[in-house]
């Protein structure tokens, strides 16, 4: 059908542009680093058109392009967007601008590898939420392991070789498993295309296995509990760029993945089976709340409340069926997805944030520890206020972005059933313990040592990146309504496809 | 002459086969003739260019379009004998250019080196084109003697002597159990021809027919390397020189996947159920002792040899399955893993140096900082061996799990994909070593510009081949059609 477009410039630019900044070396650092800079604002430029070009009104997939790529396994080099991927691709390419700024003179070993393996994992990035095709997909999502084994192992903490490979062998097992399950798919439909899968018959047996398969892949990636317990030791030791990505992306593909894949391919499985998703996502909610209250390590922190987080996405994603019983309309099974997208998109700005100020301190005084900080605001105002900001937009204070995506799944789970809804609003007394509590320890009180003393504020660099995210928190936090636009049709189109049995009647 | 014209032309087809036996003749005296410090280089130069030549004259004489036999059946010619004849000139081309300055290093190059190269390559060339059992137990025999001498080509070195040693006497073993195996098939169908072979064989097997598949398929086990006949692997690919590890471990592999295919898939395909479950018994112990094992290794060759050993496994897998499928996967792996091993034991010789061999993992602490170029190819050709895109293995280990699951066996792929998560534990620690570790400095390998670019083009075919895998896919689909 088409040829080459938009979609992939967006995903081969920054590798290309990544490619360049390696091949220009460490000797030539300034250049490489304006390079890389120009490389993400280029990138951002892109997605403008795309944003504005969309069609709010239909559930099709757009700039659509559609090449040969393997014929021996009737897979194509297919791309396109709808209202679920176009979000989450201009959110990618937003957040590697932040990450490559924040790295500027932070970053001394190997600094053009560094901002290489960002922009090529921006590219592939973008390519997992672009292809159509599952194959491709596949592809994306597991050269991507690739750059982020790199980053956390070089530029990582002191434990950061565990730490990777942990992450690595992780997420490379519940994806093979997610690759078996291609395959199956089509040994027997012949097709890898995503609307082909979509509209693939199976029987109940099937799908059960199917989702099973899917689910090890994705909730690594999301991460769930019981299997998150890679992603606190990768944040931890990953550099900060390394942690803004995991937390604004990586785990988004997760829940990208059920949106795209289990909730429609397997829809009666996942309705089968929605009570553990729930219940797991209740968990994640809760349970990861109280492990994050008592943290002692701020990223750590900061990580076990992107796990609890998350948990709405899943939640807010698997309580249609719920919705629908309890109330027999489709539209707030709806609600949940919108909510699921939103917080995606929120949590993406705002942990991305947190990370970004947990790295300013670390710039300044080489410790992650709570305890090695206190009375930042002192000597640091202008930090401080933005920390209290994206700590307040954490805990769903309502005018941030983190509150829309928290209400709606409230608002939807309250609708499917009472207990639901009181559990996961725990989060909003939970989050905003352990958020305000390690604002209370860091920023206010008295300054607690030398090192706090000597803290220098805010540059203009850190000062850009921190305040553009902060604009991103507000205006989604105030006007949400462009971002639901653009998601409407799909997400309707979604619930149409998870209402839809796949069983012979 | 009109008659001297006919019967060349019923001849012409095995033109290859004849010029390669007239090029290693005149090699031979070649080498013999032409003194001098020079003589090995000569003879290198000589054989590189008499390889160019083969690969015009194999494509030129030996392409068919249909099989077709000579010399009674003796002899076959068909798609698939060009592919695995192309693949192993290629890379029996790449292994001598990587080889010769590295041999030159430990001052033991020699002319006959690349005699023996070449004798081991007519000896993959008949096995490719066997039509006959006879005509495949020459073609193994010849590849096996060619490389046991080459294998003890640095006489000084006990190690190599003594893998050598070992190789010969498990081999001699394994040929054999194959003249054994072949005998029974012989005595029951009463005739040597494989295609006759395949015609003759009862649905329900003979106590005695089994016995003979049996045997065939631990000779078949043992030459490809696979468990529980695997131990000779580690021992030759550690004790031979690199140079010879890197010719051992990947031309002939081509060769025993003619062997392989032409007597168990070909001519016994009959009873397939019967070796098919034996096959499969050798491909889940190959995966699970190569992948264990190579996880304890701190020798850079012996954790290879394991994994030669776990990718036999997978190549094996694709002859499980008993379909055109499957073989077309193995194929395809096949080739696929021996570009990977080439290009792995490619940089062990670049990071080598006079009295370095750089063999031991912890000789690549911080190869990333001493030398990047060298490293980034390592990273491309560990990834891509342990399946991971966008390089070539990942599609080499697609094509196998698509081909299990068309054959419906669910067990088998589960058990292959656990093998490659194992797997990729020690392929990216060999990452690790090169990227996370410091090491206290130490000089680059020595090899010059023109190995290093070898090694280059190596490392990209792995992620250009990933990139667009369509076309070789496709050549594999087409010549297993």
């Amino acid at each position: 059908m088409q040829g080459f477009g938009i979609l992939s410039l967006l995903v081969w630019l920054p590798i290309a542009g990544g490619i360049a900044v390696l091949a220009l070396g460490d000797r030539r650092v300034a250049l490489a680093r304006w390079l890389a800079l120009a490389v993400a604002l280029a990138t951002v430029a892109i997605t403008i058109p795309l944003w504005m070009g969309f069609d709010r009104g239909t559930a099709e997939f757009q700039f659509v392009e559609r090449l040969p790529w393997i014929t021996a396994f009737n897979s194509w080099y297919h791309l396109g967007v709808d209202g679920i991927s176009l979000p989450l691709i201009v959110l990618t390419a937003v957040m590697t601008v932040p990450v490559i700024i924040a790295a500027w003179t932070v970053i001394e070993k190997r600094p053009a590898q560094y901002y290489a393996a960002f922009l090529i994992m921006a590219g592939l990035m973008i390519g997992v939420f672009a292809a159509i095709d599952g194959l491709l997909f596949y592809f994306f999502w597991e050269a991507m392991l690739i750059p982020m084994f790199l980053i956390i192992g070089v530029w990582g903490g002191p434990r950061r070789v565990y730490a990777t490979i942990k992450f690595f062998l992780y997420t490379f097992l519940g994806s093979v498993l997610m690759l078996v399950a291609l395959i199956y798919l089509y040994v027997q439909g012949g097709d890898y295309s995503l609307r082909a899968l979509h509209e693939l018959p199976l029987t109940l047996v099937e799908q059960r296995w199917i989702f099973l398969a899917f689910l090890a892949a994705f909730a690594v990636k999301v991460p769930m509990w019981p299997v998150h317990t890679w992603l606190p030791d990768a944040h931890v030791e990953a550099p900060t760029g390394g942690s803004v990505i995991l937390a604004a992306i990586m785990l988004k593909m997760g829940g990208y993945g059920f949106l795209r894949f289990s909730l429609p391919i397997t829809p009666d499985a996942s309705r089968e089976l929605d009570w553990l998703m729930i219940a797991l996502s209740l968990i994640a909610v809760v349970y990861i709340s109280f492990v994050a209250l008592v943290q002692t390590d701020m990223k750590k922190l900061i990580a076990y409340s992107s796990i609890a987080h998350m948990g709405f996405v899943t939640l807010g994603s698997f309580v249609a069926w719920d919705i629908v019983a309890a109330t027999g309309s489709l539209h707030g099974a709806g609600m949940g997805l919108d909510g699921a997208m939103v917080q995606m998109v929120s949590h993406g700005l705002i942990s991305g944030a947190m990370f970004l100020c947990v790295g300013v301190m670390y710039d300044r005084v080489h410790s992650r520890e709570i305890s090695a900080y206190g009375g930042v605001i002192n000597t640091m105002p202008k930090f401080a206020g933005f920390m209290v900001l994206f700590s307040l937009a954490n805990s769903g204070l309502p005018g941030t972005s983190g509150f829309v995506g928290e209400f709606l799944v409230i608002i939807a789970s309250f609708k499917a059933n009472f207990w639901y809804a009181f559990l996961v609003a725990t989060i909003l007394i939970l989050g905003a313990a352990y958020t305000l509590w390690l604002v209370k320890r860091v920023v206010y009180g008295p300054v607690a040592n030398e090192h706090v003393a000597q803290m220098q504020d805010l540059n203009g660099r850190e000062l850009i990146v921190l305040g553009s995210l902060a604009v991103g928190v507000l205006v989604l936090g105030v006007w949400p309504a462009p971002l639901l636009e653009v998601m409407q049709s799909s997400i309707h189109h979604l619930v149409e496809q998870m209402t839809t049995s796949k069983l012979p009647l | 002459m009109p008659d001297m014209q006919t019967y060349w032309s019923t001849i012409a087809t095995a033109a290859p086969e004849m010029y390669l036996t007239a090029a290693i003749c005149a090699i031979l005296l070649i080498d013999v003739f032409a003194g001098g410090a020079r003589r090995p280089r000569l003879t290198g130069t000589l054989t590189l260019l008499a390889l160019v030549g083969l690969a015009w004259v194999a494509v030129d004489f030996g392409s068919v379009a249909v099989r077709t036999t000579l010399f009674d059946g003796l002899y076959v010619a068909d798609p698939l004998a060009l592919v695995l004849k192309l693949s192993g000139l290629l890379f029996t081309a790449i292994a001598l250019l990587y080889s010769g300055p590295a041999l030159a290093r430990r001052g033991i190059a020699g002319g006959e080196y690349y005699v023996l190269a070449l004798t081991a390559l007519l000896g993959i060339f008949v096995l490719a084109s066997a039509g006959n059992l006879l005509s495949l137990y020459i073609g193994v025999e010849l590849l096996a003697l060619s490389l046991y001498a080459m294998i003890a080509f640095d006489r000084e070195s006990p190690v190599s002597t003594e893998a050598a040693m070992k190789y010969f006497v498990l081999g001699s073993l394994a040929s054999g159990m194959l003249l054994y195996g072949i005998s029974l098939v012989y005595g029951l169908t009463g005739t040597l021809d494989l295609g006759e072979v395949a015609q003759r064989l009862t649905v329900e097997p003979s106590l005695g027919m089994i016995v003979g598949v049996a045997f065939v398929v631990v000779a078949v086990a043992f030459k490809f390397g696979a468990a529980p006949f695997h131990m000779w692997v580690p021992d030759v690919y550690h004790g031979a020189p690199t140079a010879v590890t890197l010719f051992v471990s990947t031309a002939p592999k081509f060769a025993y996947f003619a062997l392989a295919y032409r007597l168990l898939s070909q001519a016994l395909a009959g009873v397939s159920p019967t070796w098919t479950v034996m096959i499969a018994i050798l491909a889940v112990a190959s995966l699970a002792v190569g992948n264990l094992f190579a996880i304890a290794q701190a020798n850079l060759k012996r954790m290879l040899a394991y994994s030669a050993i776990a990718n036999v496994g997978f190549i094996l897998l694709g002859f499980t399955t008993g379909t055109a499928a499957g073989y077309q996967a193995a194929l395809y792996y096949t080739i696929v893993y021996v570009l990977m091993t080439l290009g792995s034991f490619g940089v062990i010789l670049l990071a080598s140096r006079r009295g370095f061999e750089a063999d031991d993992l912890d000789d690549y602490k911080g190869l990333a900082a001493r030398d990047p170029l060298l490293a980034v190819g390592m990273l491309m050709l560990m990834f891509s061996t342990a399946g991971v895109p966008p390089f070539v293995g990942f599609w080499a280990k697609l094509a196998i799990f698509e081909s299990l699951w068309e054959a419906g066996s669910l067990v088998l792929v589960v058990i292959a994909a656990i093998a490659s998560v194992i797997g990729a534990f020690y392929y990216i620690r060999v990452v690790k070593l090169m990227y996370f570790d410091d090491a206290p400095a130490q000089p680059r390998g020595e090899a010059g510009a023109s190995l290093r670019f070898v090694l280059g083009l190596n490392a990209l075919a792995a992620l250009v081949l990933g990139l667009v895998p369509g076309v070789l896919i496709d050549i594999c689909r087409n010549v297993l059609g």
